[in-house]
C-alpha cells in the first residue's frame, strides 16, 4: 500500500466503518466561513469528506476568534486561505477548492456547480435567504442551512429539521426579534455540528433528520 | 390553508407577497415552499393562494 493511502486510512480509522468510500467521494460546499462554516469544514475534513468547496469574501479579524476556527496567526488572511491551510495540516488528502468572492443571485449557480450538497453558513439573514432561494430554484441540490444559534440559551433547543424537500434547517427557530444578542462559541459550534452531521447522513444515503 | 403545519382560514383572494406582509414576514429573509415546490422570489407577487394550499415558510435570523 502506498504511504499516502496508509496515512489516509489511519486518519479515518476511528470513523464509523463501511462508509468511507461515500465520504471520500463526497463533494460538499460550505458557503460562508464564519463561526458555522469554518467549524463545519474542519469537521468534514477530519472525517475525510474528500472534496470541499470553501466560499467567503472576508478576511480573518480579531472579533472572529471567539467562535471561528482561526487563530492569531491567521489575522488579515482571507478566510478561504486560512481554512485551507489548516485543513491541509489536519488531513492533507482532501481536495479543496476556494472562492474568495461574494455570492449573488447571478453567480450562485455557477459557483456551486458540481457540488450537490451545500452548507449555508452565512451571517446575514438576507444573504441566507438569497443563497437558499437561488439554489433551491435550480432544483437539484440539497441545502443544509442554519438559523438561530446566538446567545446563551439551552443547547438542547438547537435542532435539525427538514423544512422543505431539499432544505434542512439547523438552529433554535428563534424569532427575528431575538437577533443580535451576541454569539458564543458553544452554541454556534453545536449548530455547526448539527449541520456537519446532517451532511454526513446525506452523503451516506440517509435523507431524514 | 396550512402554513407551517397550522391551519389558517383564507377568506379573501390574496397573493403570497400580500400574505407574507400581512403576517409580518420580511420577504427579503424568507424562503417559501408551496405544495412541495419552491416558489421563486420573483413570483411572490403573482402567486395566488388558495384554501387547499400547504405553505412552508422559512424565515431566517442572522448569525453564523
Amino acid at each position: 500500500m502506498m504511504q499516502k493511502e496508509k496515512r489516509y486510512d489511519e486518519i479515518v480509522s476511528r470513523n464509523v466503518p463501511g462508509i468511507q468510500d461515500k465520504l471520500s467521494n463526497g463533494k460538499v460546499a460550505v458557503a460562508g466561513l464564519g463561526g458555522l462554516g469554518s467549524n463545519i469544514a474542519v469537521m468534514l475534513a477530519r472525517v475525510g469528506v474528500g472534496n470541499l468547496l470553501l466560499v467567503d469574501f472576508d478576511k480573518v479579524e480579531p472579533g472572529n476568534l471567539n467562535r471561528q476556527h482561526y487563530n492569531t496567526a491567521h489575522l488579515g488572511m482571507y478566510k478561504t486561505d486560512a481554512l485551507k491551510k489548516q485543513i491541509e495540516l489536519i488531513n492533507p488528502y482532501i481536495r479543496i477548492e476556494t472562492h474568495a468572492l461574494k455570492i449573488t443571485e447571478e453567480n450562485a449557480a455557477e459557483v456551486f456547480e458540481g457540488y450537490p450538497i451545500i452548507c449555508e453558513a452565512f451571517d446575514n439573514a438576507e444573504n441566507k435567504a438569497l443563497l437558499v432561494n437561488a439554489l433551491l430554484e435550480e432544483g437539484r441540490k440539497k441545502i443544509v442551512a442554519a438559523s438561530g444559534m446566538n446567545g446563551l440559551g439551552s443547547a438542547n433547543k438547537i435542532r435539525t429539521k427538514r423544512k422543505f424537500r431539499n432544505l434542512y434547517l439547523c438552529g433554535d427557530s428563534a424569532a427575528p426579534a431575538e437577533e443580535g444578542i451576541g454569539f458564543m462559541a458553544p452554541r454556534v459550534i453545536v449548530c455547526a455540528g448539527h449541520q456537519a452531521n446532517m451532511v454526513l447522513r446525506l452523503l451516506t444515503g440517509e435523507e431524514e433528520v | 390553508m396550512y402554513v407551517n403545519g397550522q391551519q389558517i382560514i383564507l377568506t379573501d383572494e390574496i397573493s403570497l407577497q400580500e400574505f407574507l406582509q400581512k403576517e409580518g414576514y420580511d420577504t427579503q429573509k424568507v424562503a417559501v415552499e408551496k405544495n412541495g415546490g419552491i416558489v421563486p422570489k420573483t413570483l411572490f407577487h403573482e402567486e395566488k393562494l388558495a384554501d387547499s394550499d400547504k405553505l412552508e415558510i422559512v424565515s431566517f435570523v442572522g448569525g453564523g
